[in-house]
């Protein structure tokens, strides 16, 4: 059960039980809907973008615990962030969970959010956690839905 | 097409007696030996689509090694060889489900484009804007997308058959939908979400008072019970070989002689017609008219042999084994805390589509499959029964007649292990 606990962190399931920022964002002025039609995830993420930074950010939906957690503590580390930076954390976050990023060698700003490294060991769950981060793309660039496939 | 026995692997061989002896149809299908993340797999996906038994890889290989060939165009010995093994499966699906005769099944490679040749060849050329088409509650996409796309086109309206908690169609708003503009019904014989069988007989009975032809998606229910089309008195019925121990590939979609004929055909092409101008084309008679193209000869063939080796054992005691698997499984869940089984009809097959609460089916999927198991996590290609039980997927453990006591143990003990984990 190895790759199963480095999968399934305390940390993941904490934030899968008590996800953070997960609300509709009433100021929000930018959104956007992200499906996994493999599995019927969705979800939907809210941005307040304000002087090209992001002032606020909130994600609500259904989804696995990996989803979850991926969404949740995705808007704490894109929180105050510009639109900029937020970009290069989907790029990084994508490159480690696909395997194309190692964490450890390469320099990147994912901190906390290596935790998610575990996921490459599960190839069909790759997705669940680059769902929340491809929507925030999303939402950043004004496409109104997005998908994994 | 004269039909005739080809090998003596097609031959059936008595059926097995005394008890169920499941470890010996075990040895029947080799993929089951396997170990998946070093554990023994238990495979209990099979409403997805089912192994495959060694006679069924045999007869595959022979064709390939022996007979191969293109079908229906060639004088020579081979071609001869493969049109022969071909139609003889067609006489094998004859006889599987009762038909009247071969020319009524017609080969397509699955139940999906089953029920797309019934959409396209009946439904475009007879439903016209305000006609009725009756399809149910818990259908699969495939039942559901070809019919919408037909009212789209047509300006039809599509009625649905609601169902109750348990997963049970309601008879009397099924009565109550059926209406002299009702032009089609379409409904599915199992369940592949919840389980259910549903009392198509009768329902067909209802349809047929307003002369009403119907369409009945066998997917769930060839593996698990014996057909008999003309008792049914279905006008359409189709299932996929790959959910019947046959390859993928391979399927059928049984047709009454006199709907087959006044038809439009499928897709044109080669072997569907008699003769070709620039100016007209002649159809050819069934079931040629609605197989254009060179067809999955191999599969096919498999699926003849996977029906004789259906036939070799003995299907009263499989199905009878499968049902105590669903009992004992049902009983075994349900006593785990936070579980609840999704579909608790009557009358089911053996499907346990389950939930926990706050925890998503997939991530059960992915611990159970640390432990070797394979089951469905997600919507099953039937998101309306998701959203009818307001759940966005489910969990399901579907059984064959090659699972066993001792696998759902484990499955068990590893749902236990899933809520900890969580806990």
């Amino acid at each position: 059960m190895s790759e199963l606990s480095e999968l399934y962190q305390q940390v993941i399931l904490d934030h899968n039980k008590k996800p953070r920022n997960f609300r509709k964002l009433e100021t929000a002025n930018h959104s956007a809907e992200g499906f996994n039609p493999l599995c019927g995830d969705q979800l939907t993420v809210y941005l307040n973008l304000e002087d090209d930074a992001v002032k606020e950010i909130s994600f609500e939906g259904s989804g696995c615990a990996i989803s979850k957690a991926a969404a949740s503590m995705m808007t704490q580390a894109v929180k105050g962030k510009s639109k900029q930076e937020a970009e290069r954390l989907f790029s990084e976050f994508h490159g480690m969970v696909t395997g194309e990023l190692d964490e450890d060698t390469t320099a990147n700003n994912l901190g906390n959010l290596k935790i998610f490294s575990g996921v490459r060991e599960f190839p069909v769950r790759v997705k669940c956690a680059s769902l929340p981060w491809h929507t925030m793309h999303a939402a950043l660039n004004n496409q109104e839905t997005t998908s994994t496939e | 097409m004269a039909a005739a026995e080809v090998s003596s692997v097609e031959e059936s061989s008595p059926a097995r007696s005394s008890e169920w002896d499941v470890e010996r149809v075990r040895a029947d299908f080799p993929v089951l030996r396997q170990t998946v993340n070093g554990k023994p797999l238990v495979y209990l996906d099979n409403a997805a689509s089912s192994q495959v038994p060694q006679v069924v890889i045999d007869r595959g290989s022979i064709y390939l090694e022996d007979e191969h060939s293109n079908i229906h165009r060639g004088v020579h010995y081979l071609s001869q060889k493969a049109t022969t093994a071909y139609e003889g499966a067609r006489e094998k699906v004859k006889r599987f489900i009762n038909a009247r005769e071969a020319k009524e099944c017609i080969f397509v490679r699955g139940a999906t484009e089953g029920i797309n040749l019934v959409m396209h060849g009946y439904g475009r050329k007879f439903i016209r804007q305000g006609d009725e088409i009756i399809i149910s509650a818990m259908e699969h996409h495939a039942n559901i997308v070809p019919w919408q796309m037909l009212c789209e086109e047509k300006g039809a309206i599509l009625r649905v058959i609601p169902m109750n908690d348990a997963g049970e169609l309601l008879q009397d708003e099924y009565n109550s939908l059926l209406n002299e503009k009702t032009k089609f019904v379409a409904f599915t014989h199992v369940s592949n979400a919840l389980g259910t069988i549903n009392p198509v007989r009768e329902m067909i009975d209802q349809a047929h008072k307003y002369g009403v032809p119907v369409l009945i998606d066998g997917a769930q229910s060839a593996p698990h019970m014996p057909i008999d089309v003309q008792d049914l008195d279905c006008d359409f019925y189709a299932f996929s070989g790959h959910k019947m121990f046959a390859p993928t590939g391979s399927g059928i979609v049984y047709g009454k002689a006199e709907l087959l004929e006044k038809m439009n055909p499928f897709q044109g092409g080669g072997d569907m017609i008699k003769s070709v101008t620039f100016e007209k084309t002649i159809y050819a008679d069934l079931p040629n008219k609605f197989e254009a193209g060179t067809p999955a000869i191999a599969s096919q063939i498999g699926l003849g042999a996977a029906i004789d080796y259906l036939n070799s054992i003995d299907r009263k005691k499989a199905a009878a084994h499968e049902h105590e698997l669903l009992r004992y499984a049902t009983e075994r869940l349900k006593a785990i805390e936070g579980v609840r089984i999704i579909g608790t009809a009557r009358e089911k097959t053996s499907v346990l589509s389950f939930v926990i609460d706050n925890i998503h089916p997939h991530d059960i999927g992915t611990i159970l499959d640390q432990e070797g198991i394979a089951v469905r996590a997600g919507h099953h290609c039937a998101q309306p029964v998701m959203q009818r039980f307001n759940i966005p997927a489910t969990a399901r453990a579907s059984f064959a007649f090659y699972n066993t006591k001792e696998e759902v143990d484990v499955l068990a003990r590893t749902i236990e292990k899933v809520v900890e984990i969580f806990s």
